[in-house]
């Protein structure tokens, strides 16, 4: 009796249990981190494979012991709470402390201890740890791809520049918040759009796009005054009426002027790369994907059976592929449905690629917000007189979107982890400039330390977007 | 008069517009052939391939057709796919229940791992493991054998072959077990539905499948014998392994990248499913006194399966889909072999990239049509 009672911990010999428990413990700790750190074997006159286990079981006899319940010691429960409440639970957690501790001196030399940072050049790179030298030399690549070094600044300027401009809502007073989302919707990606394409590539290059933007600008803004019994045909003829006469009678000659900003030379597309060309596609993916996906998720849902036909048929086609074959079909196949003399660039087919293969699914993902809507909100707005178009604006959509954040959030960063697939075509963005880095016959063999890098950046961006969204859900969050 | 101009016009204004749209393609599709001089149509299907591929399922090499170039590259995507799905779903299981683990540290380990790898982009991890990490092994002469007879190296997994003698008696035995445990089992539920007698289904089910294929054995005449890969020396220095099973190296790295991206999925999806099930659905089953396994098995599995499995087909999908990066690393998957090698010989861009995007449409609709029927068949049935 005596026996099993001095095996099983209560509170009677509370303190003679939490000792000897914590002692094992600590010595358990303390060897595996004397083995990791300075490679002192305390158990070395046992057995190899003894010295190895006896950590594990010391610790859990010790956390055996110290597993009493109801101690009144509040930090004692506390630890019994969260990682002792079993034995099963309790090896699961000494070897993740194991784990955490073995794995962090390796990893810590590799990454900072034995590294090099200084100088540039591969001499440097002697040592077992990471060469981060290389990354320094390369920086400018990896950053602007081929970009002429000289014209780099067009591409910071133009970043800084959307970003502040970006930021106005956070500025912006109550008196203007309401503007806030034409400024968003149509002011600003035409601004983006304007840098881009006018600054970055520093001429004409896009030329045909401008008049369509316009067009499109011009015909958003005065679709505001048409009734809405018109605004379907209107929308219908419109834009593309208005495209062909700014193209080829009212102001051809001044645009062309307009496009050519003096002092700035024309970097072709294919010299662009590294990251700015990833948040350039993201940015005009992102800004194309969504009204697109908006009008097939109402097209899904439409009463007119031939519209939502073509709406599934197209929904299921993008959604059914996989990327890398859609940008294939963009770099190969495209150019062949294309009158021989029309030329579109490489980076406009890649976009035009991804946001019509993201589209698909951010439709699916509001088609989800519009079916949670309760009919009693359709109903509601017919029955104060709306029309199709009025009802989506300005009672539907507003709630759908607001359910489907944390989705379009998810679309999004698929979107953005989608980037570097533009290899299919030849664009190299920061994965791609890496492959191009690792292949170069003064640099061979550094490839962990560029994809380590590339990961790192990519996952800051990706956990930002995400805890982005979750802030965003909170904050829109209507009780119901 | 039934029709409206109301109801028609904007229909008819979408066909229309999608019409003139397909129309202007094919118009100028055509009229782009004909100044290239290229021919429309699947006859270069049959004629003779004259590349070869790494590794392939089948046997194949320049003299057989681009069908069978293609049969190939799909096997191998499927091959890629299917490894893929089984060992994310079984790590993303195990990382979802993790991240409902009351132990703080577990559950804090899957939250890093799912954070971790679901923000970095899958292209980014294949290269990764292939370029980087895949590079560290050693090389074929420099192996050390693990279990004595595999070997990890730069060029690849080298495991020990299965020979085996009477093979078809083998397979019919495990037919017949895993038919009589079906049997037994439906037996079973019925007998509870009607007498309320539990049978111990699994300890005859594991008995089942073990004792029938031993049998084999015994009796049947069944032997199984082990190729090891042998270490053989090509030139001075370039050594290879011969005999046994050699899985490239493209094939681990894609296979395990692609693996551990969409178990960070699969394991949010079956965490939202643990969750999904309501607090009282758990408490009402510990009341009317079933034991703790019994209410996971009984009561929030069945519940939870409903939430998990529609976004868990999603991410099947996905990864099928998500294969084609393959290309990227030169595992001679379909993208590969047929929208790279095969179209850059004949040139038929319009043919190759089609079959290409209907195989891979066929594959994500097969599997959801699959997933959907068993979605169907475990749903709710309300009266």
């Amino acid at each position: 009796m005596s026996k099993i009672n001095f095996l099983k911990p209560d509170k009677s010999n509370l303190s003679t249990f939490l000792y000897t428990g914590s002692f094992l413990f600590f010595i358990s700790v303390i060897d595996v981190f004397l083995n990791s750190f300075f490679r002192i074997n305390l158990t070395s006159f046992l057995p190899s494979f003894i010295s190895f286990l006896l950590p594990l079981i010391l610790g859990f006899i010790g956390l055996y012991f110290i597993r009493i319940e109801f101690s009144g010691i509040k930090n004692l429960d506390l630890i019994n709470k969260h990682i002792n409440t079993n034995n099963f639970n309790a090896i699961l957690s000494l070897f993740i402390i194991f784990v955490i501790i073995k794995s962090t001196p390796p990893i810590l030399s590799w990454f900072v201890i034995d590294a090099s940072f200084a100088g540039d050049s591969k001499d440097i790179c002697s040592g077992s740890g990471a060469c981060w030298t290389y990354i320094k030399v390369w920086m400018r690549r990896f950053m602007y791809g081929m970009y002429p070094n000289a014209e780099q600044w067009r591409i910071n300027l133009s970043f800084v520049a959307l970003a502040l401009l970006g930021s106005v809502g956070y500025f912006a007073t109550e008196k203007f918040k309401k503007y806030l989302t034409l400024y968003y919707v149509v002011i600003y990606p035409f601004i983006a759009f304007l840098f881009i394409f006018f600054f970055i590539s520093g001429g004409p290059v896009f030329f045909d796009f401008s008049y369509g933007i316009i067009a499109a600008v011009i015909s958003i803004i005065v679709g505001f005054f048409i009734p809405s019994r018109f605004k379907f045909y209107y929308f219908i003829f419109v834009p593309i009426t208005l495209y062909i006469a700014l193209k080829y009678f009212i102001f051809y000659e001044e645009l062309i002027e307009l496009g050519k900003l003096d002092g700035l030379n024309w970097v072709e597309t294919g010299a662009w790369g590294g990251l700015s060309l990833t948040f350039i596609i993201s940015f005009f993916c992102l800004i194309f994907c969504f009204p697109i996906g908006m009008a097939f998720a109402l097209g899904r849902r439409s009463d007119f059976p031939l519209i939502r036909y073509i709406s599934i048929g197209f929904i299921e086609f993008w959604r059914g592929v996989p990327l890398i074959t859609v940008l294939f079909m963009s770099a190969v196949m495209f150019p062949m449905f294309l009158p021989a003399d029309f030329f579109i660039d490489k980076l406009v087919r890649c976009i035009i690629a991804i946001s019509l293969f993201e589209a698909a699914y951010v439709a699916e993902v509001i088609r989800g917000g519009l079916q949670a809507l309760p009919r009693g909100q359709y109903e509601a707005a017919k029955s104060l007189g709306m029309g199709y178009w009025k009802m989506h604006i300005f009672v539907i959509l507003p709630q759908a979107l607001k359910l489907v954040i944390p989705g379009i959030a998810n679309t999004f960063l698929a979107l953005v982890k989608d980037t570097p697939l533009i290899f299919v075509v030849g664009l190299l963005e920061i994965v791609g400039m890496l492959n191009l880095a690792k292949t170069n016959p003064e640099w061979l063999g550094f490839a962990m330390e560029g994809y380590v890098f590339a990961a790192i950046i990519f996952w800051i961006i990706c956990y930002a977007m995400s805890k982005y969204s979750y802030n965003l859900e909170q904050k829109y969050k209507t009780e119901r | 008069m039934n029709f409206k101009l109301k109801d028609i016009g904007p229909q008819l204004i979408t066909v229309l517009a999608v019409v003139l749209v397909f129309g202007f393609f094919t118009y100028n599709a055509q009229v782009n052939m004909e100044n290239r001089g290229i021919d429309f149509g699947y006859g270069f299907l049959s004629q003779e391939s004259s590349f070869d591929v790494q590794f392939s399922l089948i046997e194949y090499d320049g003299s057989h057709s681009y069908f069978r170039a293609y049969l190939v590259g799909l096997l191998n995507t499927i091959l890629v796919s299917v490894i893929g799905i089984v060992i994310a779903t079984i790590l993303g299981v195990i990382v979802g229940i993790a991240r409902l683990s009351p132990n703080y540290l577990i559950n804090k380990f899957a939250a890093f791992y799912v954070e971790f790898f679901r923000n970095i982009p899958l292209l980014l991890q294949i290269f990764f493991w292939y370029f980087a990490a895949l590079r560290a092994l050693p090389l074929p002469q420099d192996a050390e054998p693990m279990f004595g007879v595999s070997y990890l190296t730069i060029k690849g997994l080298y495991v020990p072959a299965f020979i085996w003698q009477n093979y078809n008696i083998f397979f019919y035995s495990v037919v017949a077990a895993v038919i009589a445990i079906i049997v037994i089992r439906t037996y079973a539920k019925k007998v509870q539905e009607n007498q309320g007698k539990q049978t111990p289904v699994l300890l005859i089910s594991i008995g089942l499948i073990l004792i029938l294929p031993l049998l084999s054995f015994l009796i049947g005449g069944v032997r199984l014998s082990f190729e090891v890969p042998v270490l053989k020396q090509l030139a001075t220095t370039s050594f290879i392994y011969e005999g046994g099973v050699s899985l490239p190296p493209e094939l681990i790295a894609l296979a395990l990248s692609l693996s551990l991206y969409t178990a960070t999925f699969i394991a949010e999806c079956v965490r939202a499913g643990i969750q999904g099930v309501g607090k009282g659905q758990k408490e009402a089953a510990a009341s009317i006194g079933l034991n703790p396994n019994q209410v996971l098995k009984l009561v929030v599995m069945p519940q939870a399966l409903r939430i998990i499995i529609p976004p868990t087909t999603n991410q099947y999908l996905n990864l099928t889909k998500n294969s084609s990066l393959a290309a990227a690393i030169a595992y001679p998957d379909l993208v590969l072999v047929f929208a790279g090698t095969a179209l850059m010989q004949t040139g038929k861009a319009i043919e190759i990239v089609s079959i290409t995007m209907f195989t891979y449409l066929t594959l994500s609709i097969s599997i959801s049509i699959l997933m959907n029927w068993y979605n169907k068949k475990i749903a709710i049935q309300e009266k």
